[in-house]
């Protein structure tokens, strides 16, 4: 009776297994791709399935088709947490994968993950939220940072003509770039004299989740019931922010601006919910990504201040201070030119 | 000439069952075969996987959670359980990052605190449990949420990442060439306490006891809430040990540090043989699957395999691990039952 036992209990482990492995072996085949001229190319994301970060790699994938024999993959965790980054990077490091491109979750976090990649001769490109600087060669950054909190702070204070209470609705406590924003914001705040009588009131984060951000949206508000406007830098927040301002009896009384993606924001602009808010391309970061990638394993350029490369569309891209690639201003997005944006 | 015969057939191998038997075909035997089987499978299928590239990076993701598994499995083997051991680690990973961080405490010094926090929480929930005698799945889930936030409050936003260069190198050490993290020295010695303790020691022996019957323990004189709140101090204790581990580890102290591992804990626990009804269990099953689960789950993330797939399939071990004992035990059943009834038509027709 134990052999029995013993038999079945194998039994199904062993067709748990085997199923797996299946799935594994059947969705490998590309990742040993490193042949005389092509590279291997893997994108770590913040999270999968976030919409923003779609059309970032699908720049990538884009351009990885466009050169030939580049192996591109994408790898990265459910929710945005930095250990689960850290095992991803790890399997890409046995894999010798020739380019890691992250978007870290934690600056410090993935640090040591990433020079043992380095170790093994892998490059590191950072994008969208940098690691500390010496832990990769090339940071690829949307716009300059100072540049997103002038323009978000500027779109609200016009909409809530320079005078009333603001708060920030942002991703995570430790988002790089998020933080790197809201710092630009409110030193532009307390500095400019135009925006004396605008006062900021709270941050909140709803951690770049659909639900989370909602909620604390909801709190927002009713925690201070005379909010003018709110500013959300993040794509996941300001669509779950304008969802329910558009239900709510806030709507068209409280601005909501920061950064959206057109798809995402254009009915809540038609209904007057959203005046403006602001982007870049972010398919671009992507490009960039692979370009650099491409032109770091060929070794025409390391990373350092002045080195520049050929990126296809995106023309010559010039490596600035601190490693920094910076790709393009933002763009801003309202009712009359909404339309023209597809992504 | 019947009576011998079923002598023969049946004494002969109870005697055969010594601890020989016990030991290649028990529960905790299977875990470690199952085991054995996932490694080589994933060696054959996924490739990369065979290296000691493999050992360094599997293993050092194991050690959280061997080390919270140890004093959760006596918990479940109790019949209780402590969902509060993620929350508590995070917590004392946020005492930490303040204590270094902002009250420049000897880093020492900040361990202590740290453990003396996790002793704390432990201690929290065991006397809600026992003293109260409130359900520990209630409890813990409100710890869980109360821990987490009371991290929040300690270090807020802010991530502390200054920690000593030695300690954090040390902590992502591997012994030689061999690939084992060095930490691994400190789990050993935490599973082998916890391995004599639950079997070589009445104490041990009394938490079996208490799991099947916790008035029958009761009654011959176990103390079932004082053996109960030490399991959750200690709980707690190990639980911080992991939660400064994890900051070491990942060079940075914040508020959300170990979310979500209990699931892991309580999942390998139970794909470790304990029973979730309490009463059996053995230190070497839980080991066994706490590897599984990190094998399974890093086979996935070097086959390129989103988190999503990872997160079904941890959820569907732990779902497994739960129906298959009493598949198991189902099965034994309706065997013993055509046992007897082939021996009771045996014995007529004599």
């Amino acid at each position: 009776m134990t052999a029995r036992r013993v038999l079945a209990v194998s039994a199904l482990t062993t067709a748990a297994v085997m199923a797996l492995a299946g799935c594994a072996a059947g969705s490998t085949p590309a990742s040993s791709g490193g042949s005389s001229k092509g590279f291997s190319i893997a994108f770590v994301p913040k999270q999968l399935n976030n919409p923003y970060t779609d059309v970032e790699l699908g720049g990538g994938k884009k351009a990885a088709a466009a050169l030939s024999g580049v192996d591109y993959s994408v790898v990265g965790p459910n929710t945005a947490s930095a250990s689960s980054q850290v095992s991803y990077i790890n399997t890409l490091t046995q894999k010798k994968i020739n380019v890691i491109a992250i978007a870290a979750n934690d600056p410090n976090a993935v640090c040591s993950a990433l020079n043992q990649a380095k170790a093994g001769g892998a490059k590191i490109i950072t994008f969208d939220s940098d690691t500390a600087k010496n832990c990769r060669s090339l940071f690829i950054n949307q716009v300059v940072s100072k540049d997103v909190g002038l323009i978000e702070v500027k779109q609200v204070a016009e909409q809530i003509n320079y005078e009333g209470d603001i708060a920030i609705l942002s991703a995570t406590a430790n988002a790089t770039n998020q933080n790197a924003w809201i710092e630009f914001m409110k030193a532009d705040l307390k500095s400019n004299p135009k925006y004396a009588k605008i006062n900021l009131v709270a941050t909140v984060y709803g951690n770049d989740d659909d639900t989370t951000s909602f909620q604390v949206a909801q709190g927002l508000l009713s925690t201070y019931p005379n909010l003018k406007g709110i500013i959300s830098p993040t794509t996941v927040g300001i669509a779950a922010t304008a969802r329910y301002l558009s239900t709510s009896s806030y709507k068209g009384k409280v601005a909501l601006v920061g950064l959206g993606l057109p798809n995402q924001m254009r009915e809540y602009v038609k209904d007057g919910t959203v005046k403006a808010f602001a982007l870049w391309d972010p398919a671009k970061i992507g490009t960039a990504a692979v370009y650099a990638a491409k032109a770091l394993v060929a070794g025409t350029i390391t990373g350092k201040e002045g080195d520049t490369f050929k990126a296809g569309d995106l023309g010559t891209l010039k490596v600035g201070a601190d490693n920094t690639v910076i790709v393009g201003p933002p763009t801003e997005f309202d009712a009359n030119n909404i339309d023209q944006y597809n992504f | 000439m019947s009576d011998a015969r079923s002598k023969t057939t049946v004494d002969r191998p109870v005697k055969a069952r010594g601890a020989a038997r016990r030991l290649l075909l028990g529960r905790n035997a299977n875990t470690v075969y199952a085991l054995l089987l996932i490694v080589v499978i994933a060696s054959v299928f996924v490739p990369y996987f065979a290296g000691v590239a493999t050992v360094s990076f599997l293993l050092i993701d194991a050690v959280p959670i061997l080390l919270m598994a140890m004093p959760m499995a006596l918990i479940i083997i109790t019949g209780e359980i402590d969902l509060s051991v993620a929350s508590t680690a995070g917590l004392s990973a946020a005492v930490m990052g303040v204590l270094f961080h902002d009250a420049h405490w000897n880093i020492w010094w900040v361990f202590v605190a740290c453990i003396i926090v996790g002793l704390l929480c432990g201690a929290f929930n065991g006397i809600l449990i026992t003293a109260i005698g409130l359900p520990s799945l209630a409890v813990t889930i409100g710890t869980l949420a109360l821990f987490r936030g009371l991290a929040l409050v300690v270090i807020g936003d802010n991530a502390v990442a200054d920690f000593p260069i030695d300690l954090t190198a040390f902590a992502t050490s591997t012994i030689g060439g061999t690939g084992i993290p060095t930490f691994m020295i400190f789990v050993a010695i935490v599973v082998i306490v916890f391995a004599v303790l639950l079997h070589f020691t009445p104490f041990g022996r009394a938490l079996f006891a208490l799991g099947f019957s916790k008035e029958a323990a009761r009654f011959v004189g176990i103390r079932v809430n004082r053996s109960k709140f030490w399991l959750y101090v200690a709980s707690g204790g190990i639980s911080a040990f992991a939660g400064i581990f994890w900051v070491l580890r990942y060079s940075s102290a914040q508020s959300d540090s170990v979310t979500g591992l209990e699931l892991s804990v309580v999942a390998a626990v139970l794909l470790g043989g304990v029973s979730i009804f309490g009463g059996s269990g053995g230190i070497v099953g839980v080991v066994a699957g706490v590897l599984i689960i990190r094998t399974v789950n890093y086979s996935l993330q070097l086959a390129g395999l989103p988190d999503t797939v990872l997160t079904i399939v941890t959820g569907s071990l732990l779902v497994l691990s739960v129906i298959a004992p009493s598949v198991s035990a189902r099965l034994r059943l309706s065997g013993e039952r055509r046992r007897s009834r082939a021996l009771l038509a045996e014995t007529s027709a004599a």
